[in-house]
């Protein structure tokens, strides 16, 4: 009698020690994502790795988890990757492309209880009835025009380059607001564009580099991963570089002037704010300038380098800042062609 | 325009053609041996890799240049192995070394540079009084010393495959296996030997992307290069001139669609970067001879005493 009297407390005080700790011990957000590309590629994956990370050390990472799977340009493999995810009971799960629009709307309605988000895309699939599913799309064509301008103010030659993957997407929206923002701060500017037709082929967007330089332009600007190879000719010849999507001072430190990049942190807190407070999809998050989702990082001393001798003084501020307010207000419009 | 004219083109094209000129060459040589290697591309991205991060750690090109010598000729020895020794499918076992290639160049990357870098490569050298010459001083002469190196190759290659013992071995153990054993020759030696010096030449095909022409190193780097060499060399009907009329031609196309490009010429983006492809195989298609000259003992393993 006395061994079952102990027996009974000490199962009650185990089970009220586990009990206050599964109370205590809150689950951590846990964040999926798929990538067509490598989250070294100092540009489009990579903007968004490297926002998870700033998330994670923001939240803790006992409070924010991440996974993430490289390289998934093959559909296929992204829709095995996607289901995988949300089996494994991710609060949400990222397809970061706009091809995986159509294996999203296939998968998302079989787990109703994972939030998906995609993006480059306003498609939620809230017209098809599936109610897990987040869109973003990031006016990319915002970065491309305060690069544009920047552009404009250091050529002197008045001839700028641009090596664009495919006329798509984020990235036709890049080059769009890029001549849009060179055209507007000097109409007489020539900016000739090529398309390598490949978001990979990073021999052909070196190769269209060097015909650019040869065309005469002195800085060149570029979108998506073939970036890298443009940047190494541009380093090679001595011609300023725009950056686009990612960071890439490192990549060459002596020409980039700038770069205007993904900042999807304000997605992120939004997304896991909206997935908490139990609001599972059915939402279209526009990202931009205003929300802090475009930002520059100026090198400065390359930017007062290429401005050397020229009246206009080498600062964010001086050179962009009244863009940047009308940016902010809504006072400029550009048009993607 | 200011000062681009044909002359950039056709130094633009020459420029191109380097990778291609140095893999299809290697190809050639183990093709004519009578083996197909398909992981020619793989082989480039290895030696993309192992030129590339030699450099950054070294500070050396000339190191860099050799360790992806090193790199191909260990693959080369790898693919001789799989196809000759143990008489595997060359087709598959070949896809399989590109795909190897792939993958371990790729971690390799991840695990010890991490981020995409450029390096400063090997740049143009102007060759005195030559590079001079109007018009083919300008197209010809002011390229990087791997760009000479790869035109040079041509007639070294020539040279040794129809001037020297070995090259008459070579070309005898792919068109007649069991005759040149007849005659003492050891064909899996000399095939074991073509197909390295094609391994060799492939690394330094991709030594040319990474510290040469493009600077950077970057997964899938070839984007495909390797699998246009292998096809160079049959639409060239394995000669040499077939080969570097396929290289130039493809790459001067390539050439010319970007300046179509900048000069805003409204060709549809896609239409432009379709023709170069296009137009190589028209042209080699009507150049070839009836004749296919195919080695006979291409992609056959040989086994003394087969008939």
């Amino acid at each position: 009698m006395q061994s079952k009297k102990t027996f009974l407390l000490i199962a009650g005080i185990l089970f009220l020690v586990f009990s206050l700790g599964i109370e205590v011990r809150a689950e951590p957000f846990r964040v999926a994502v798929i990538l067509p590309s490598t989250i070294g590629d100092l540009a489009f994956s990579q903007s968004m790795y490297d926002s998870l990370v700033a998330v994670q050390k923001e939240m803790g990472p006992k409070n924010f988890q991440f996974n993430y799977s490289e390289k998934l340009y093959v559909l296929a493999d992204a829709g095995v990757a996607l289901r995988d995810y949300a089996t494994k009971g991710y609060d949400l799960v990222i397809a970061h492309g706009a091809q995986y629009g159509s294996v999203l709307a296939e998968i998302a309605p079989d787990f109703p209880k994972v939030s998906f988000a995609w993006g480059n895309s306003r498609d939620n699939f809230s017209s098809k009835g599936v109610k897990n599913v987040f869109a973003f799309e990031i006016h990319a064509e915002q970065g491309g025009y305060l690069n544009g301008v920047l552009a404009a103010k250091i050529t002197r030659k008045g001839i700028i380059g641009v090596i664009g993957p495919m006329n798509a997407g984020d990235c036709k929206m890049y080059v769009s607001g890029f001549k849009a923002g060179v055209l507007a701060t000097n109409p007489k500017a020539t900016v000739n564009i090529t398309w390598t037709g490949s978001f990979s082929d990073v021999a052909l967007a070196s190769e269209a580099a060097q015909t650019h330089i040869n065309a005469g332009a002195d800085i060149l600007t570029g979108a998506a991963q073939i970036q890298a190879g443009a940047v190494g000719v541009a380093r090679q010849r001595g011609v300023y570089w725009l950056a686009s999507q990612a960071d890439q001072t490192s990549l060459a430190p002596e020409i980039v002037v700038a770069s205007a990049i993904y900042e999807w942190r304000p997605l992120l807190r939004t997304l896991v704010k909206e997935i908490k407070g139990g609001t599972r999809g059915e939402k279209v998050f526009t990202l931009d300038y205003s929300n802090d989702s475009i930002r520059m990082i100026i090198n400065q001393s390359v930017l007062e380098k290429a401005l050397r001798g020229k009246a206009e003084k080498g600062t964010e501020k001086a050179l962009l800042g009244k863009t940047e307010k009308d940016m902010k207000e809504g006072k400029i419009k550009i048009n993607i062609e | 325009m200011t000062g681009f004219t044909a002359i950039d083109i056709f130094s633009s094209g020459i420029r191109l053609a380097t990778p291609y000129l140095y893999a299809s060459i290697g190809e050639n040589f183990g093709q004519l041996s009578g083996i197909l290697n398909l992981g020619v591309d793989g082989i480039m991205l290895m030696g993309a890799y192992a030129a590339f991060f030699t450099t950054v750690k070294t500070g050396s090109l000339v190191l860099g240049l050799l360790a992806a010598g090193v790199v191909g000729a260990l693959l080369g020895l790898a693919m001789a192995f799989i196809s000759v020794t143990m008489k595997a499918e060359q087709g598959i076992s070949g896809i399989g070394l590109y795909l190897f290639g792939l993958g371990m160049s790729e971690l390799l990357f991840k695990k010890t540079l991490g981020e995409v870098q450029t390096v400063a490569g090997f740049a143009p050298v102007y060759i005195p009084w030559l590079s001079n010459i109007p018009v083919v001083g300008e197209i010809l002469f002011r390229q990087n010393v791997l760009a000479y190196g790869a035109f040079a190759l041509v007639p070294v290659s020539w040279f040794v495959l129809y001037k020297t013992p070995l090259g008459l071995k070579v070309r005898a153990v792919g068109q007649n296996p069991e005759g040149a054993d007849s005659l003492g020759v050891s064909v899996a030696r000399v095939r074991y030997l073509a197909v390295t010096i094609g391994g060799i030449l492939s690394g330094i095909a991709g030594a040319s992307l990474s510290i040469a022409l493009l600077n950077v190193f970057q997964e899938n780097l070839t984007y495909g290069m390797g699998f246009i060499a292998v096809a160079l060399v049959y639409f060239g009907g394995w000669r040499l001139s077939g080969l570097l009329t396929g290289a130039i031609l493809f790459s001067m196309v390539n050439a010319l669609q970007l300046w179509a490009q900048v000069r805003g010429i409204k060709i549809p983006s896609e239409f432009a970067l379709m023709i170069p492809y296009v137009i190589t195989i028209l042209v080699l298609a009507a150049l070839a001879k009836r004749r296919i000259h195919a080695p006979a003992a291409l992609n056959k393993p040989f086994e003394r005493g087969e008939g």
